[in-house]
């Protein structure tokens, strides 16, 4: 018998095939008496690579913080293939908005990478080198290594959105939940990030991303969320990105698909 | 000299060193820990800690009726420690936002502090109570006592910091992710924050309830200056803390009635103020050079373009413009003269006649790349 006990089988996480990666049921959020997500039920697939969208307020962040529980919703539960987020924490990487943080804290790239292994460290005990060369391969990864050791405030927006990638990778999840990467990036990190976005969907990961762009939702993602305080929508983009729906989560205010109208 | 002599007697002076132990300790401790304060934006918190702490100090001797550091110490503590949780409690669960609560508790806390002392003073048995001196600090009344209590308060709390040095790293950046990684951010907060508490607690006696919450921010402030690194900051914070309690205790024992409290915060002020101003990076004066840099460097290269323009649109590099034509172009530069000087020295210029200036081969080459380099930015 291990000092653990029998609680020791419970900490490790499970990933039965059979559970979607990510189920909401009936989950309700509320900032004082306004809802800001209204009785949401959804299911992600476990290996697809999905956009969530909406139009401003509709609670697109809060519904992956409140996957993480960073937000305690009213109502509803959350489960990661199958057993709520507390269990199962560590199949979860996340990746939140770049503005979220003050660049200008003093400490190097490598460093904020290295928070990635954080929780698989736990309490007390320091990072050791292990960690530092894990953080330094996700760099290499996101195409940083070279910027390792630059203080973080000399950084370009869309490098500081590959810092924070380097950060989740290094968490080596199964799950990703991203709060608006191509966020203030160049065209040409866009098109690097989406290649790792894709290339994680190639290695069975589930990429989860708030996005805003709807002209690139069909290119980039194959499963999407159409979100406006409650679920309009949720499924693979050929059946589920319609003009119908998008009109239900945007309201009249949506004219374009099909026509490139806005550039 | 006269100061040797005086340093050496004060070495030896035993009310002397343990003011300036004292105030080091004081100085380190809050230096240090007030370097995450500094982080996480929260840099009133350390006046709403100390004056809350002063109900705690009159209320843990009306109490007890003992003045004895420890017991005062404890009273002022918790009390700060109330105020803080107070204000946290206050903004997770009204609309009132951080700066109002802190202000609300701080002066409520301070008000009834004051009042308590006012009554105790009232008494006919307290007449020597002397609890006033928290206000401002009276660093001569430190023994060697109150330096093991403050070393010891001191160093556990530098000792908590350095084990749990990741999660206020985690905190103080991103505690969201902190939250996300499993670690209970609140909990850690309330850590951090006690042991805030502990280093202001440290200070009371020496530099009192008004100002000792600017030996929380200062030091940092100043530290954040000189470096980029977490663990550098923190620890010069710590010696900057260190450096203005020593030589505000100097001070201080030189001059008659000179109070060592004020002093210190005059001293770790000074140290501020040079940081600001002088710190390689971030001081006023590098910015302020490099931005003169950058302007005359500027000037010449629209000297250099204005040429480059001109000898194109005559199609010959050598015939000399004269320097009113580059002052016109170059309206809203300025500094034509000495650009043109600069542009000789590098080769990239020369003088065709008197008063008539033409690019050398060397210059129009320069020209060209600046004028495409130029167009790519746009």
């Amino acid at each position: 018998m291990s000092i653990t006990g029998g609680n020791h089988k419970d900490r490790v996480p499970t990933y039965p095939a059979d559970q979607p990666a990510i189920r909401l049921d009936d989950l309700t959020v509320a900032y004082r008496d306004n809802p800001v997500l209204w009785d949401i039920d959804l299911e992600v697939p476990p290996g697809v690579l999905m956009a969530i969208v909406g139009p401003n307020g509709a609670g697109k962040t809060t519904l992956i913080k409140a996957i993480m529980g960073l937000i305690k919703p009213v109502a509803g539960q959350v489960a990661i293939f199958g057993r709520p987020y507390e269990k199962q924490r560590r199949l979860v990487g996340y990746v939140p908005q770049r503005a979220s943080v003050d660049w200008d804290f003093p400490t190097v790239v490598l460093d904020v990478v290295t928070m990635g292994r954080y929780g698989e460290l736990g309490w007390v005990r320091r990072p050791r080198k292990k960690d530092r060369d894990l953080a330094f391969e996700a760099l290499e990864e996101v195409g940083l290594s070279d910027l390792a050791h630059r203080q973080i405030s000399q950084l370009s927006g869309g490098q500081q959105q590959r810092v924070f990638l380097a950060r989740a990778l290094v968490q080596d999840a199964l799950i990703y939940l991203m709060d608006e990467p191509f966020q203030g990036v160049d065209a040409v990190t866009e098109r690097s990030i989406v290649a790792l976005l894709q290339e994680l969907r190639r290695r069975g990961k589930t990429v989860v991303v708030v996005h805003h762009d709807l002209q690139t939702v069909s290119e980039y993602f194959d499963w999407v969320t159409l979100l406006n305080v409650r679920r309009i929508a949720s499924g693979p983009v050929d059946e589920v990105f319609t003009e119908k729906n998008l009109r239900l989560a945007y309201g009249g205010r949506v004219a374009y698909l099909g026509h490139h109208s806005h550039k | 000299m006269e100061f040797a002599p005086l340093l050496e007697n004060l070495l030896f002076d035993y009310t002397f060193r343990t003011v300036a132990l004292g105030s080091a300790t004081l100085g380190i401790v809050s230096g240090a820990l007030g370097s995450f304060a500094v982080l996480r934006r929260q840099s009133l918190l350390g006046d709403g800690i100390s004056h809350a702490a002063l109900p705690g100090i009159a209320l843990a001797y009306i109490l007890t009726g003992s003045k004895d550091q420890v017991v005062l110490l404890l009273g002022a503590g918790v009390a700060g420690w109330l105020g803080t949780l107070l204000i946290i409690g206050i903004v997770r669960n009204s609309r009132i936002q951080n700066e109002s609560a802190l202000g609300l508790v701080l002066s409520v806390f301070f008000g009834f502090g004051l009042v308590l002392i006012t009554f105790i003073q009232k008494r006919p048995d307290a007449s020597q109570a002397g609890l006033d001196t928290f206000l401002f600090g009276q660093a001569a009344t430190l023994v060697k006592n109150d330096l093991i209590t403050m070393g010891a308060l001191g160093a556990a709390a530098l000792v908590l910091m350095g084990l749990f040095w990741k999660e206020f790293k985690l905190l103080s950046f991103d505690p969201d992710f902190g939250q996300a990684l499993g670690f209970p951010m609140r909990v850690i907060d309330v850590l951090l924050t006690t042991l805030i508490v502990i280093a202001i607690v440290i200070g009371l006696q020496s530099v009192g309830v008004v100002l000792m919450s600017a030996m929380v921010v200062a030091p940092g402030a100043a530290a954040r200056q000189w470096t980029d690194r977490l663990g550098l900051m923190v620890g010069l914070a710590a010696l900057f803390g260190a450096l203005a309690g020593v030589s505000g205790a100097l001070v201080s024992s030189s001059v008659p009635r000179l109070s060592t409290g004020p002093t210190v915060v005059i001293c770790v002020s000074v140290i501020v103020l040079v940081s600001i101003l002088l710190a390689p990076n971030r001081g006023l004066l590098w910015s302020w050079l490099r931005e003169q840099a950058n302007r005359r460097q500027l000037q010449v290269d629209a000297v250099l373009e204005d040429l480059y323009i001109l000898a194109v649109k005559h199609g010959d590099i050598g015939r000399g413009h004269s320097i009113e034509v580059l002052r016109t172009m170059s309206i809203g530069h300025g500094g034509v003269d000495r650009s043109l000087k600069e542009l000789v020295k590098e080769g990239l210029v020369s003088e065709t006649g008197e008063g008539k200036w033409a690019l050398t081969p060397e210059g129009f080459e320069a020209g060209r790349r600046l004028e495409s380099s130029g167009d790519e930015e746009r």
